[in-house]
């Protein structure tokens, strides 16, 4: 709000390919959440040419990047984000509601696969308030992950959590790369960067390392 | 996505504030309810004034002697020149639009039949009245010309008079005396009921009017002795009344000799004209109802737009994660609008109801004629559907326009 300019992210060059798992590290304020954001159309950058699965995000319609967050992205936030007072499985049906491209696809059988898949058959019909924070996170996941898109972002997933669930939600990222799934994952959490195969780490706005590891 | 499962989003996320969403209909409720009763009670005196000139009829004139103005006739009625045989005649001459012409002379006079006395209106009429003032012949018939000519003592009775008279026995051949004069009964009248002032149509007798003035006015016929009172007449249908109205003053002008200029000695009145106007206030003030009911109505629109700003300010970061999973603008500007709109629907719908309901009971414990007419319960519920439009548009359209990433930070 002051005049000043603020750089959240410059000079980055950068290529995910599919089916990577790559981990987002840096101090506070560095630009982790505004390169998350930027890959899942949420923002669009002020400069320079970000394409996610062929698609060029710069300069396109509303509508465009719409159907993009819908079908290619799956977003899993660090406050959950679930809408209050509506049961699991109709938080993990959303996107399939704004969905124009499935046609006619059992969209309560699909959410029930999914909510099974985060380990949830149990908890559908609860309401969030009604889960722990664990369960609302897998609920979130599940929900990225309805509209089987190509890529999940995730930024501080576990920063909510204590230390059990985390690894529990990170078993689950695990279980999603191994089917394909690219993965995106911010994190403070050296677990995390431990269980990825590919390190970024950002500071004032820069991509200052970039780490891959063999597979353990 | 499909319009029904808009719907229900609306539905639940109207339901989750139930008070607020009640509070917020309020206003339209009141709005459409009163916009119903307002217009019920308008449309429904309309009736009645319309009623009231099928009554008389639409095609009628009246011509009286005096002159037309109406607050306390000054000169009074008996002052001016009688109109005449010869002015029906004339009348009947020169206008070939006239569909029936007959004069009126009345007075009030006691009747007795066997032991039972009554005291009712007889006028005195040509045959042509029964058609002009839109009598019905129930049983036996009307006055021959014939009839009318010589004087014969006949009479034709009304309703009430059967009742109070005869008891309701056939009366049609029983000899009745008035003023003394003995009648026979020719026909019966069938009923007309109560005039606009309250006042029954059925107490009446009539006979002819040459009997009339010989045997039962008595009165001022001295001097002129072919008076008729006053004449009563139909034009064709087809006929611009208001144009025949202007020919026959004219005419009339000339029968009496009048200089240009000077004043008309007597009236020539329309009277479905006068009623009309008589009841412009009270249609004015029926339009003028209906207006403050659909201000109430734009006021209960305002409750909704306002209503709807605060959910869309609450709202925000479902709007920014509807948004993150892939909502499109028209998606989220379409679920605000619904919203509102449904808020009218359902409360224009109580609206129906309290408004009918009162109108129901305006009707049963008022004076007040009411006349609900279906159109007007879809006219009330379209324009709630609009007011929903009109004023759940902006707070939709700025719920849409919120950009995904500041909504999702809101806090
Ligand atoms: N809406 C905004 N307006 C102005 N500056 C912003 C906005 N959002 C982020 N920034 C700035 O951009 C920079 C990067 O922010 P970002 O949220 O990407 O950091 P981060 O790496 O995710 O930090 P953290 O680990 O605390 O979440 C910061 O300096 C921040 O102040
Ligand atoms: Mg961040």
């Amino acid at each position: 709000m002051g005049g000043e300019v603020i750089h959240a992210l410059r000079d980055v060059s950068l290529k995910i390919n599919k089916g990577e798992y790559v981990a987002v590290m840096g101090p506070s304020g560095s630009g982790k959440s505004t390169l998350m954001n930027l890959i899942g159309a949420l923002d669009v950058p002020t400069s320079g040419d970000l394409v996610v699965n062929g698609l060029n995000l710069s300069g396109q319609e509303s509508d465009t990047l719409a159907d993009f967050r819908n079908l290619t992205v799956g977003f899993v936030f660090q406050q959950f984000n679930l809408l209050s007072r509506t049961s699991a499985l109709e938080n993990v049906k959303l996107p399939l509601f704004y969905a124009r491209h499935l046609g006619s696809i059992n969209a309560g059988e699909r959410a029930r696969k999914c909510l099974q898949q985060v380990g949830l058959s149990d908890r559908m019909h609860h309401d969030p308030t009604q889960l722990s924070g664990g369960q609302q996170q897998r609920v979130a996941i599940a929900r990225a992950l309805v509209n089987q898109p190509s890529v999940v972002l995730a930024d501080e997933p576990t920063g909510a959590l204590d230390t059990k669930t985390s690894v529990e939600i990170l078993d689950l990222f695990q279980q999603l790369n191994d089917k394909g799934i690219t993965l995106i994952v911010v994190t403070h959490d050296p677990e995390v960067a431990e269980v990825s195969r590919r390190n970024l780490l950002f500071r004032d706005g820069r991509l200052v390392d970039d780490v891959s590891m063999a597979r353990r | 996505m499909e319009m029904f499962k808009t719907i229900s989003i609306a539905l639940v996320a109207l339901r989750l504030n139930a008070l607020r969403s009640f509070l917020t209909m309020l206003g339209i409720i009141i709005g459409i309810a009163s916009v119903i009763v307002m217009v019920s009670v308008s449309s429904g005196s309309k009736q009645e004034i319309e009623r009231a000139i099928d009554r008389l009829g639409s095609n009628m004139l009246t011509i009286r002697p005096g002159t037309s103005t109406t607050g306390g006739r000054h000169g009074g009625a008996g002052s001016a020149a009688p109109l005449t045989e010869g002015d029906i005649t004339r009348l009947k001459e020169r206008f070939g639009f006239l569909e029936g012409v007959s004069g009126s002379l009345s007075t009030s006079a006691p009747v007795v039949f066997g032991n039972s006395n009554w005291t009712t209106g007889i006028i005195g009429i040509h045959a042509d009245y029964i058609k002009v003032r839109q009598w019905v012949i129930e049983e036996g018939r009307n006055f021959t010309d014939r009839e009318i000519r010589s004087g014969a003592k006949v009479a034709l009775v009304g309703q009430d008079i059967i009742e109070h008279l005869f008891d309701g026995n056939p009366s049609v051949g029983e000899r009745i005396r008035i003023k003394n004069v003995p009648f026979t009964v020719i026909g019966t009248l069938q009923e007309k009921g109560e005039s606009t002032f309250g006042r029954s149509l059925d107490d009446v007798i009539f006979i002819p009017i040459s009997t009339a003035r010989m045997r039962v006015s008595g009165r001022s016929s001295r001097g002129v002795p072919d008076m008729v009172g006053n004449i009563y007449l139909t034009v064709d249908l087809n006929r611009d009344i208001r144009i025949a109205e202007e020919e026959l003053v004219e005419f009339m002008r000339e029968l009496r000799k009048l200089a240009p200029g000077a004043q008309d000695d007597f009236s020539v009145r329309n009277f479905s004209e006068f009623i009309r106007a008589r009841n412009e206030t009270s249609s004015t003030l029926g339009l003028l109802l209906a207006a403050t009911a659909a201000i109430a109505l734009v006021v209960g629109g305002i409750g909704i737009m306002n209503i709807m700003l605060v959910s869309v300010t609450e709202r925000t970061r479902e709007i920014g994660l509807r948004l993150a999973v892939g909502a499109r603008r028209r998606d989220i500007l379409m679920q605000f609008l619904v919203e509102a709109v449904t808020l009218c629907l359902i409360g224009s719908f109580f609206g129906v109801v309290i408004g009918v309901g009162a109108g129901e009971l305006v009707q049963r414990f008022s004076e007040v004629p009411v006349l609900l007419n279906i159109p007007i319960i879809f006219i009330a519920i379209g324009s709630a559907a609009f007011v929903g439009i009109f004023f759940g548009f902006y707070p939709a359209r700025k719920a849409s326009l919120l950009s995904p990433i500041e909504a999702l930070r809101y806090e």
